[in-house]
């Protein structure tokens, strides 16, 4: 019942999606105000039905009920309530009902919060939204439906792929997803003034927080993965240039320029042209990414949905709204008024910098990830991209950006002073070069790589913190004064130098683990010591455990510094005992400051002794501790008053602030 | 500055990092791409000892081989040749003989590959991609490999198979 319920809801989902793709077009071209909001009660019923669909669809997995094909699959009675809940989207037909979900909420957002919006460009959004909820639900239901009954229901199903049960995965795939749907919005709007035939810079205003709550979102959607991967996956690595990874990094590369750009069009009203255009593609770049995951087109470690006729589909959806959205760009984006010209030395000129560096990366990106697909469609030979191709592309590109990150907010609008903002980022350049030098001698005869990274990191970190010291005239003023400026400084101006700093604080982290992780592997029996980077670590015994769904065999260690023992490391490996046979292995972690001890095992060999692996990883938590920073700065320019969602200023009194700074 | 004269200036500077993008790009294409192969295709094209590699098949039953130091060997095959690898250090959770395998590495001197990264697969029905296209190509794909033969729900096992198939 439950699940007929569910399918039921899902289906007028899909016939409230055909209404708000139409009627609000219609409404909009016969200036007829009723049908426009339409699309506003469409939206928030659309929100309703596929929440309940979805609502439905964990009360199934949450009730064990195995007469469902997909609790079949993914489900076991004996899971524990929490992986039981998230093994909801740890399937392919439930993260679709997931994604569509996302996407009604940020309708259903839109439609509620989107009262001071234009009715007309409201309609035209939300309708632009529809198309695309409408093309999904259609998906899902032809090809993916969760609901589907089993004629003979088995007493117990097949339990979720284990790697997948885990914490990382209840919080990844939502935020991730947040972010991709997110960018959503940005696309729809788009393309509701290229409909319209008509933008300016309140459309940037109402365009902004939602790109910026989408932007929050996946930035820490990705460090999650990442971190995910690093603990779970069992040998250290956090990044992998796998396809699926770049599936998610393209459309934040994409999302960070459309930030940035956004913020140009809104205070001077120009590049409003590229502007629509990296909307589009900062969402093209995430359908891309779905169609990715989802088809099963690569081999990765995410493919765990397979079927042609899936992957036709998407690509069909991929196909009509990449290319109808640039077919209308092309025919529309003349229509649109350019906006002022400005000195390539200025603020602009800095994010039109920041835009070029962000896409070129994007592109690179996206030729690594697609080429060897292409290659095989075409030729046959198989080959495969790996860090080597990123690390000679994307790294070298990301340089001169890290360099000209300090100087964009230092630059004044229209016509900045390079030289002047040259001066005052010598204190950043003074003491990048210190650390460097002192890196350099403490490591002498290792890369000389890792200094000069670290010192640009620290560039970028110093010249976030200057940009403020300078707008509060610290140290210039006197300190009560200059903390009633920080008071009332822009929170926005804030944002930008926390995300700024994050991005200096992630080199950091990536550049210490990859040059000085250190590594022991090796075979152990219990009471064997070993040593990594100073610490003792003593294998005192091997206990088994029984979880719920599986056996454990845990391996405990001491941590001797010192001949002391400061803590004990138990990782283990289990065995799945519901899925014939699979095993996980459960890495332990240690934190000292930023830097982590890690173990994971290997096998167990007949006499009794252990394969371990053990790694020192040096500030490894600054690389997720820099993305928290970003997203903390994305939130503090969300909290600004100017930017509040749904409560853009009339415009009159916009003018006066924008003037004021 | 004449407006046209800015205008250049930023086009001119896109034009430029464009084509220090597609320099790079290019330059890293020549370099640091790893081509794919099983056994047979080895044998066939004579690949040099040094040049790295990816090698795909089936780790031949019988054929593992655990040393001192971690230190492991075995064949990868793929039904006509069939390739020595060793490889030192923790294998994937689920590497097991007769499944699917893709190895990264190099040929040394005696014609042994080196592996220095053997991949995981994440999933027990789950075989490298590369690997069953090859397996098909020459015959050798069995409907097993494509999901775990177990008992119970044929609805939902013939749809797996029929993944399987097509990965």
């Amino acid at each position: 019942m439950i699940a007929e319920s569910g399918h039921y809801a899902l289906v007028l989902a899909f016939g409230l999606a055909l209404i708000q793709s139409t009627v609000p077009i219609l409404g909009a071209r016969w200036r007829d105000f009723s049908l426009m909001n339409v699309a506003r009660s469409t939206a928030v019923a659309q929100l309703i039905f596929v929440a309940a669909s979805f609502a439905a669809l964990i009360a199934l997995h949450v009730s064990s009920d195995f007469s469902v094909i997909n609790v079949v699959e993914n489900s076991h009675s004996m899971k524990p309530l929490i992986y039981k809940i998230t093994g909801v989207w740890g399937n392919h037909e439930g993260s679709m009902l997931l994604w569509v979900s996302i996407l009604a909420l940020f309708g259903g957002l839109v439609a509620i919060f989107g009262n001071n919006l234009p009715i007309s460009l409201r309609a035209h959004a939300l309708a632009v939204q529809a198309w695309i909820a409408s093309a999904f639900y259609l998906f899902i239901l032809m090809t993916s439906n969760p609901f589907l009954r089993i004629a003979n229901p088995p007493i117990e199903g097949q339990d979720l792929n284990p790697v997948l049960q885990d914490i990382g995965l209840a919080v990844h795939p939502p935020m991730l997803y947040l972010g991709y749907v997110g960018f959503s919005i940005s696309f729809s709007f788009a393309i509701a003034a290229l409909l319209e035939g008509r933008i300016d810079a309140a459309w940037a205003r109402w365009v902004r927080p939602w790109t910026l709550v989408a932007w929050i979102f996946l930035t820490l959607g990705i460090a999650m993965g990442s971190y995910w991967a690093y603990y779970e996956l069992g040998w250290g690595g956090w990044w992998f240039w796998d396809p699926v990874e770049n599936a998610s990094l393209m459309p934040w590369l994409a999302g960070t320029a459309l930030l940035h750009s956004l913020v140009v069009m809104e205070k001077r009203n120009a590049l409003k042209v590229w502007t629509i255009l990296l909307s589009i593609l900062a969402f093209s770049l995430s359908l891309l990414g779905t169609f990715l995951v989802r088809s099963g087109v690569l081999t990765s470690v995410h493919a765990f949905a397979n079927d042609p006729r899936r992957g036709v589909f998407i690509l069909l959806i991929l196909c009509v709204f990449i290319g109808g959205s640039l077919s209308l760009y092309i025919l529309r984006a003349s229509s649109l008024k350019q906006g002022g010209l400005f000195a390539p030395i200025s603020r602009e000129g800095a994010l039109v910098l920041n835009n070029l560096l962000l896409t070129t990366a994007c592109a690179t990106v996206f030729v690594g990830t697609l080429y060897p697909l292409a290659l095989e469609v075409m030729t046959g030979e198989k080959i495969s991209v790996g860090a080597p191709f990123f690390n000679l592309t994307f790294g070298p590109l990301f340089v001169p950006l890290l360099v000209a990150v300090p100087f964009g907010p230092l630059l004044a609008w229209k016509r900045g002073d390079l030289l002047g903002a040259a001066q005052r980022l010598i204190a950043a350049g003074i003491a990048a070069l210190f650390v460097m030098a002192v890196v350099w001698a403490w490591t002498r005869g290792g890369s000389t790589f890792a200094p000069i990274a670290i010192g640009l990191a620290l560039f970028v970190i110093v010249g976030a913190v200057i940009d403020i010291a300078e707008r509060i005239g610290l140290f210039r003023l006197p300190a009560g004064l200059a903390l009633r400026r920080a008071r009332g400084l822009p929170r926005s101006a804030w944002g930008t130098m926390f995300a700024h700093a994050g991005v200096g604080i992630a080199l950091i982290g990536i550049v210490c683990e990859t040059s000085w992780n250190s590594e022991n592997i090796r075979t152990m029996r219990p009471g064997d010591v070993t040593n990594i980077a100073g610490y003792g670590l003593k294998l005192e015994n091997l206990t088994p455990h029984q979880g719920s769904n599986y056996r454990e065999m845990a391996a405990n260690f001491s941590v001797l510094v010192d001949g002391r023992v400061i803590a004990t490391m138990s990782p283990s490996k289990r065995n799945f005992t519901t899925r014939s046979g699979a095993s996980t292995t459960e890495a332990a972690l240690l934190s000292r400051g930023a830097s982590q001890l890690y173990i994971s095992l290997g096998d167990i060999a007949a006499d009794g002794s252990i394969a371990v692996r053990i790694y020192h990883k040096p500030l490894v938590l600054l690389i997720w501790l820099g993305p928290v920073f970003m997203a903390f700065g994305g939130i503090l320019s969300l909290s600004d008053r100017r930017l509040r969602v749904g409560a853009p200023k009339p415009a009159k009194s916009m003018r006066g602030l924008q003037a004021a700074e | 500055m004449t407006r046209k004269q800015r205008r250049l200036t930023i086009i001119g500077g896109s034009l430029f990092v464009l084509a220090v993008a597609a320099a790079l790009v290019l330059n890293a294409m020549r370099d640091s791409i790893v081509f794919f192969s099983t056994p047979k295709m080895v044998a066939e094209k004579h690949i040099q000892p040094g040049k790295r590699f990816r090698l795909g098949g089936l780790v031949q039953p019988g054929s593992l081989v655990r040393g001192d130091n971690l230190i492991v060997r075995f064949e990868v095959g793929d039904g006509s040749a069939a390739l020595p690898v060793s490889y030192q250090g923790i294998l994937p959770d689920l590497f097991r003989e007769g499944q699917g395998v893709v190895a990264e590495g190099a040929l040394d001197a005696s014609g042994v590959f080196k592996a220095d990264t053997v991949l995981a697969k994440h999933d027990e029905n789950y075989m490298p991609k590369d690997v069953a296209d090859a397996l098909k190509k020459q015959g050798l794909w069995k409907e097993e490999y494509g999901g775990p033969s177990k008992g119970g729900n044929t609805a939902a096992r013939a749809v797996q198979g029929e993944q399987g198939a097509v990965r």
